[in-house]
């Protein structure tokens, strides 16, 4: 018995120490700009690690950087989802160790990251002096600044949004297709909903958009402040633009125009296999989507429109930041300042996709000549072009407000989906988004 | 005992005043002092390691306000204790996690007990239905949940489409509360059954020949047989497979996680239909990154389990004793 006693004070005692040594390393981890470490001589060699998620369309550009500078090699992690990636990395920054030099962040998740600003270099301090304010679009750049005006991120891709639509489904309803029709149809979100019950009316009950959450979203990021103000309060209950959304979107789904399909789940890929749905708000990077998941047989059957109800709007798109956990980090902000610069923003994008956000990359011939045969021919570049610059400022967003919109609103939505009343699926975000934001 | 004392008090008397230890002598008492502790140790410094260490860390986390990464947590005594126990989403999760819990152990076991009977019953190819009966259990549970969840899919669902072929109305299993819970519950035992019917069959197949013999000697059919022989034969192997399947279902994680709609989504659905504890707690700590409140519920999870192994223990007491009492 005693052994017994003696071996569990030892065990107290182990565990003990490590608590204590536990509590005393959890502070620290700030930077001021005095300890920046120094930027490595020109032969000396330094490996940088370089963090990104689904498609940057980097494959090409690393080695080319790595010829550019001979003394640099660079490992690129890959991670597959940008969510499992977005836990992944705030775990690191909560342990303290393990980020790459270069983290590539995703627009949903910058929120998190500016609220945590102090653990990322300001790259105004640390980046090359090419990198300045005038290359990217004013809104894309400022959303990369934290409250005290810290630049944390580089801007890679955009997301501005735009309509697709069912041409040969309207046909069947009856709803005008021509160009100047469409637009009138899609000018505001008023036309949209009104043209989406007719439509619902005329074929007997289908739907006119893939979910309710997905027009939420893109008409809550039009607002000029979301669900949180800039001193980090929640305003849903006061914020009339939200109140609205909520009301438009769940009469419309009280009318039919919802195929109730949980965005990127396996019955919304289904969904536009089946023609389940006539429009779907289209970001840039949507149409690739749209491509995969309908496949094919439905190819010259959609279309895309610049005209987006409400104007412009954007969603999605990626930042580069230099963790204060990087050793090399002069070097780390010259690659992502090089990577996003206009020239490697097009590779990027003829390699994958991503649509540019710089100004020079937005003029370029190439850019606004790329059309695609899938959406009949339609002359997508020149459209994004014009789609990106109609939006106006970016919406502050608060700590949390990328859960507040995924795990709250999205599931309140599917719950009026699903049978709930409009009134309770609005108390259920409520209540959801205070406990989030407490 | 009192001549032990007796002989060791008389050695004690004719012990001589001992000379000063050698160096030799020092470190073999101190060989005999220290050596069991160091043959022990690394089972204690393992365990402290990554049992208790991460135990009391828990208990330390959740008494702060601690958002991950924060430099200054703030201290907050036992108040993410208090707000869990109003929280009605934390209730929620819990009756989820039971209910679940519920309608999968137990079909389980019965759908186990029996086709472990069928199983030993004379059969061609008996390996074969042996080896079949545990192939869910080999197959990656990631693909399963995913192929599951696309079955039981609303709209577009095979399990739905059956449903309507024999013209019955389809069901919303995400959003019917219940029906998720069966939904998860029919993904949990399609997995589960085989291995638990393969460890009864062993228990089943120990059972002396000779009982069933003298039983069927007495006149006893096969149902009779199986209730009044097999089944009190088979009392402790369905002891142990109740406690295991106790500790799987109160850890339920994956096949709800996988269930929902929305891809990586750790909700349970749009109301958290089919939430269970872990869900939540994971949902808590590494996408909400409260971590203070994730490690208040992770304790109060373990002294749920705490106390449900309590209830085991007794129950299994009680039920183990009841063969010697009837015995005699």
């Amino acid at each position: 018995m005693t052994t017994f006693r003696k071996g569990l004070a030892l065990t107290l005692g182990i565990t003990m120490t490590a608590l204590a040594v536990a509590a005393c390393g959890g502070g620290g981890g700030s930077s001021s700009s005095s300890d920046i470490p120094a930027a490595a001589g020109p032969d000396e060699h330094v490996e940088l690690t370089l963090a990104t998620f689904t498609e940057f369309g980097y494959e090409a550009l690393i080695p080319e950087y790595e010829r550019l500078h001979p003394n640099i090699k660079i490992t690129h992690r890959k991670t597959g989802q940008g969510g499992p990636y977005a836990q992944d990395m705030m775990t690191k920054l909560a342990a303290g160790a393990g980020l790459a030099d270069v983290q590539a962040v995703e627009e949903g998740h910058l929120s998190d990251i500016l609220s945590k600003s102090s653990k990322f270099y300001d790259l105004t301090q640390i980046g090359p002096a090419d990198a300045s304010p005038d290359r990217w679009l004013s809104w894309k750049y400022d959303a990369g600044k934290d409250k005290n005006g810290k630049l944390i991120g580089y801007g890679t891709d955009i997301g501005p949004d735009a309509m697709c639509y069912r041409k040969d489904l309207l046909q069947q309803a009856g709803l005008p297709t021509d160009d100047a029709s469409v637009k009138t149809m899609f000018a505001t979100w008023d036309s949209y909903f009104a043209a989406g019950a007719q439509y619902a009316q005329r074929t007997g009950g289908k739907a006119w958009f893939d979910s309710a959450a997905q027009n939420f979203n893109a008409m809550v990021n039009q607002l000029p402040v979301g669900y949180l103000d800039k001193d980090d309060k929640l305003t849903v209950e006061s914020n009339q633009g939200i109140k609205d959304a909520w009301a438009k979107v769940t009469d419309a789904v009280g009318k039919g125009e919802s195929a109730k399909l949980t965005a990127f789940s396996n019955e919304w890929n289904s969904g536009f296999r089946q023609s389940a749905f006539a429009t779907k708000v289209c970001p840039a990077w949507m149409l690739g989507v749209v491509k995969e998941q309908a496949g094919p047989e439905n190819a010259g059957k959609w279309a895309v429109t610049d005209a987006f109800p409400g104007g412009g709007g954007n969603w999605g798109g990626s930042y580069l930041t230099v963790p204060t956990q990087s050793k090399h980090p002069r070097e780390a902000a010259a690659l992502a300042a090089w990577l996003t610069a206009p020239e490697q923003q097009l590779k990027a994008f003829q390699a994958k996709g991503t649509f540019p956000s710089q100004v020079k990359a937005l003029e370029s011939p190439e850019l606004l000549n790329q059309t695609d045969a899938y959406f009949g021919g339609a002359k997508i570049g020149e459209l994004f072009v014009a789609q990106a610059k109609k939006v106006a400022k970016p919406q502050y967003k608060g700590p949390n407000d990328g859960q507040i919109q995924e795990n709250v609103t999205a599931p309140a939505l599917q719950a009026v989906e699903q049978g709930k009343s409009p009134a309770d699926g609005w108390q259920q975000l409520v209540d959801g988004a205070k406990k989030l934001a407490r | 005992m009192t001549s032990t004392v007796r002989r060791e008090g008389t050695q004690a008397g004719v012990r001589r005043p001992a000379p000063r230890p050698g160096l030799r002598d020092r470190l073999s008492r101190w060989d005999v002092k220290a050596s069991p502790y160091l043959y022990v140790a690394p089972f204690f410094v393992v365990f402290g390691i990554v049992g208790l260490f991460p135990l009391l860390y828990t208990a330390y986390v959740s008494l702060f306000h601690w958002d991950a990464g924060d430099d200054n947590p703030d201290f907050i005594g036992l108040d993410n204790f208090k707000e869990l126990f109003a929280d009605a989403q934390f209730w929620h999760s819990l009756e989820n996690t039971v209910s679940i819990f519920l309608l999968s152990s137990v079909p389980q076991l019965i759908i186990a007990v029996l086709l472990a009977a069928l199983l030993s019953t004379r059969l061609r190819g008996a390996t074969g239905w042996r080896v079949g009966i545990l192939l869910p259990y080999a197959a990656s549970l990631v693909a399963l949940g995913i192929i599951f969840a696309n079955l039981f899919g609303p709209k577009y669902g095979l399990v739905n489409g059956l449903l309507q072929t024999i013209g019955l109305s389809p069901v919303d299993w995400q959003a019917n509360r219940f029906a998720s819970h069966v939904a998860i519950a029919i993904m949990v035992n399609w997995r589960w059954t085989g291995y638990n019917a393969l460890i009864v069959l062993a228990a089943m197949q120990a059972i002396p020949k000779e009982l069933h013999e003298a039983a069927l000697i007495d006149g006893a059919g096969t149902v009779r047989r199986f209730r009044h022989v097999t089944l009190p034969l088979l009392k402790p192997t369905l002891i142990f497979v109740t406690i295991t399947s106790t500790i799987g279902g109160l850890q339920i994680f994956t096949e709800p996680k996988l269930f929902d709609a929305m891809p990586g989504s750790n909700n349970g659905g749009s109301t958290h239909q089919f939430q269970t504890v872990t869900l939540y707690l994971y949902q808590t700590a590494f996408e909400n990154f409260d971590l203070g409140y994730a490690s208040a519920i992770a304790w109060v999870l373990f002294l749920i389990i705490v106390l449900i192994a309590g209830l085991n223990y007794l129950l299994t007491g009680r039920i183990a004793r009841t063969p010697k009492r009837r015995g005699a």
